[in-house]
């Protein structure tokens, strides 16, 4: 009974907050006169194979960039530099397997190393800055984000090769690719074959968190910094191990699209994904599961506000505005769920000490 | 207090993820341009039995009052004379090529024959589309698709933008009192500088000593709002031009160029702005139009016109159309009658140009 509650209350954070989403989403369109009608039937169509495919494909990376800013959040550091760093990351994996200096899989081996490295480092400044000078790590990544984007337009402008009017990384070589893997019939197109990162990250990151000292440590300074400290945990040390591992996870955002679809750093690379991981990982609260719901609900989101625009005529801008309407539902169902759970906890408690006392009463 | 914390942070990141989303920014601007659009929207109510076009804008979309807003002028000339009809798809910010994929798909599956991308984001969208459709004919505005596929039915409407900047470039050294001439430009691209080369060269066939004032509003690629989308980062750099006493600025950023006629309109007599892409002289306000010198006319309007008939037609050129300043594709425009004194010397630079004994010099 008591399980049952439980799990009931957890679900309906999300349900509350998508209902809530839905009908403030479909107030809104109708007071903008748009078609209300066409808006429901497009969000409601099933997706085709391709874009099924397109779905999963977008997922992952969603998954991956929320996990990256979970990291951080379990431990009370609000890291907003994922975009920055999975940028860079990005960057510094396109161009050292364009170059080629090593041939075939070492090649994508290494360039994935890379990425993780250069994310973990990126972050690693803002996790400096926090432990060593007390400097807000919301401040530092928020600044190195910024320091980002020109580092990476430099370095293009100064070492990438132009394909008409835009600049790119040399293409990867064939042999270092990897090719897309087609799990759904009928789809033209596969799933990127390092999409599978994101389940092994998913599972890692579910496992050191629950069962490792790390996970333990990790949660417990979260949760507050004066107790862990007094178990003998070592906080600073803790907020820079966890920006670290955030920005290591945060390099892998862009691999599975590098290696089986741009093949190269240019026009093809998508902004962006760092600051929707917040949202990701805000509807997924944290955890591991709850995630791939907060991913698979933003791809859906994006893939069907394509087709809203061509078939219903609905601005895509829509599409975003559904997005924050989400997050904003989620942060208030969750405080309408926790006080209720704080009030029938007290209402228990309650019945039970007036039970307990009435029972002394009679004896 | 863990909990107030928690869902300070939980908010904090709400609004973070509003900002992002907001990013397309500019709301009023794109809200004020989409509801003077709206009023004329050609695809709602065009129903003729032409060509039927679908056109796919970068984020932003119509109501820049430049670069999409000529496409958009393009399609409702093949509304009004070949009968066409049309559907208008708009991009949303920070997408992936798969995306723009999706979006080029979705009008060939809804029978647009052809579909055009706007702006050279859409290149390997396009260049990996084509292929799936080969009875739908693809373009792309400024694009570089064929680089990357060669298929039949695929073609880059290329535009000598550095010829067109050159001449509004020789317009601005001679009407600059101060030998200071400025440029904005929303990125630096090579599509961009472009723009720039070609209107420094310009100036400078005219006075060899014009000192020229170059800004980018971001160096960052990827930030496509910030270039483009960005009228408050443009009225800032151009203020400060003014301030050094710079008294012509032209500027090839897109929606961001309202910013530029703001600060110009607010300046004295006699300092100038300069359009892009559209004769912004039309579109602009009263107080701005007597600050608005000319305008830098790359007509993509015309290259959206002529592929549409040319596929209605079924004699379709490829797999590069190239607009420059002999086919009129690029040019300048005269609305005002500012330039009227100095007309003829700026067309000698022009048949200078068309007969090839001035080579303009082009960023790439």
């Amino acid at each position: 009974m008591d399980l049952l509650r439980r799990v009931a209350l957890s679900l309906a954070t999300p349900v509350l907050a998508l209902v809530a989403a839905a009908l403030v989403t479909t107030a809104l369109l109708a007071l903008v006169g748009e078609d209300v009608g066409g808006f429901w039937s497009v969000m409601s169509t099933p997706p085709n194979a391709r874009q099924q495919v397109n779905i999963i494909n977008a997922g992952s990376a969603l998954y991956l960039s929320g996990v990256a800013a979970a990291i951080g959040f379990r431990m009370n550091l609000f890291n907003i530099g994922v975009e920055g760093q999975y940028g860079l990351a990005a960057f510094m994996a396109a161009w050292f397997a364009g170059g080629g200096l090593v041939s075939g899989p070492l090649n994508t081996v290494l360039a994935v190393l890379i990425a993780m490295v250069t994310g973990a480092l990126w972050a690693g400044i803002a996790g400096v800055l926090k432990v060593t000078r007390g400097v807000s790590e919301v401040i530092g990544t928020i600044m190195l984000n910024a320091i980002s984007g020109l580092l990476v337009s430099y370095l293009l402008a100064k070492y990438g090769t132009n394909i008409g009017v835009s600049q790119t990384t040399t293409p990867m070589p064939e042999s270092s690719r990897i090719p897309e893997v087609g799990i759904i019939p009928g789809a033209s197109s596969g799933i990127d074959g390092l999409a599978f990162l994101a389940v092994v990250v998913g599972v890692a990151y579910w496992v050191v968190l629950t069962y490792t000292r790390f996970g333990f440590s990790l949660r417990a300074a979260g949760a507050s910094e004066t107790a862990a400290a007094a178990a003998g945990i070592d906080v600073r040390r803790m907020a820079l191990v966890a920006m670290l591992a955030s920005g290591a996870i945060a390099g892998l955002i862009a691999m599975p699209s590098l290696f089986s679809d741009t093949f190269a750093y240019g026009t093809g690379f998508q902004p962006g994904l760092g600051f929707t991981g917040i949202a990701v990982a805000l509807l997924g609260r944290n955890h591991p599961g709850g995630i791939v719901f907060g991913a698979a609900i933003f791809a859906y989101l994006v893939d069907r506000g394509t087709q809203l625009n061509v078939l219903a005529g609905i601005s895509p801008e829509i599409v975003s505005v559904t997005q924050g309407i989400i997050v904003l539902s989620v942060v208030v169902a969750y405080a309408i769920v926790q006080r209720y759970r704080t009030r029938s906890e007290q209402a228990s408690v309650a019945r039970r000490s007036s039970a307990t006392s009435a029972k002394e009463v009679l004896a | 207090m863990r909990k107030l914390r928690n869902i300070g942070l939980m908010m904090a990141a709400g609004t973070l993820v509003l900002t992002a989303c907001g990013g397309s920014g500019s709301s009023d601007d794109t809200a004020s341009g989409d509801a003077s659009a709206a009023s004329n929207d050609v695809c709602k109510t065009a129903d003729g039995d032409g060509p039927k076009i679908g056109l796919a804008y970068d984020v932003g979309g119509r109501g820049d009052k430049s670069f999409n807003d000529s496409a958009y002028a393009g399609i409702e000339k093949a509304v009004d004379e070949l009968d066409a009809t049309c559907s208008e798809a708009e991009a949303q910010p920070n997408e992936s090529d798969t995306e723009r994929e999706e979006r080029l798909r979705a009008l060939a599956d809804a029978g647009f024959n052809p579909v055009i991308g706007v702006g050279f984001s859409y290149s390997p969208a396009a260049a990996a589309v084509a292929k799936d459709y080969p009875d739908t004919y693809f373009a792309v505005v400024d694009g570089y698709a064929t680089a990357l596929a060669q298929d039949s039915n695929l073609i880059d409407l290329s535009f000598a933008a550095n010829q067109g900047s050159y001449l509004v470039g020789v317009a601005a050294a001679l009407k600059s009192e101060s030998g200071k001439i400025g440029f904005i430009g929303g990125n630096n691209g090579n599509l961009i500088r472009n723009f720039e080369v070609g209107y420094v060269a310009g100036a400078k066939a005219v006075d060899p000593k014009i000192d020229v004032d170059v800004q980018y509003l971001t160096r960052d690629q990827n930030d496509g709002e910030t270039a483009f989308a960005n009228p408050a980062g443009a009225k800032t750099a151009a203020e400060g031009m003014i301030e050094k006493g710079v008294d012509v600025i032209f500027h090839a950023a897109g929606k961001s160029g309202n910013g530029l006629f703001e600060a110009v309109a607010d300046a004295p007599e006699g300092v100038w702005a300069i359009g892009v892409d559209s004769d912004q002289y039309l579109s602009a306000s009263a107080d701005e139009q007597s600050h608005i010198l000319t305008s830098m006319l790359k007509r993509v309007d015309t290259g959206v016109f002529d592929f549409s008939k040319s596929v209605a037609d079924g004699n379709v050129d490829g797999p590069v159309v190239t607009y420059d300043l002999s086919d009129d594709g690029v040019g300048y425009s005269t609305s005002g009658g500012f330039l009227d004194d100095v007309k003829d010397e700026i067309d000698g630079y022009a048949d200078k140009i068309k007969s090839g004994d001035v080579k303009v010099p082009s960023a790439s």
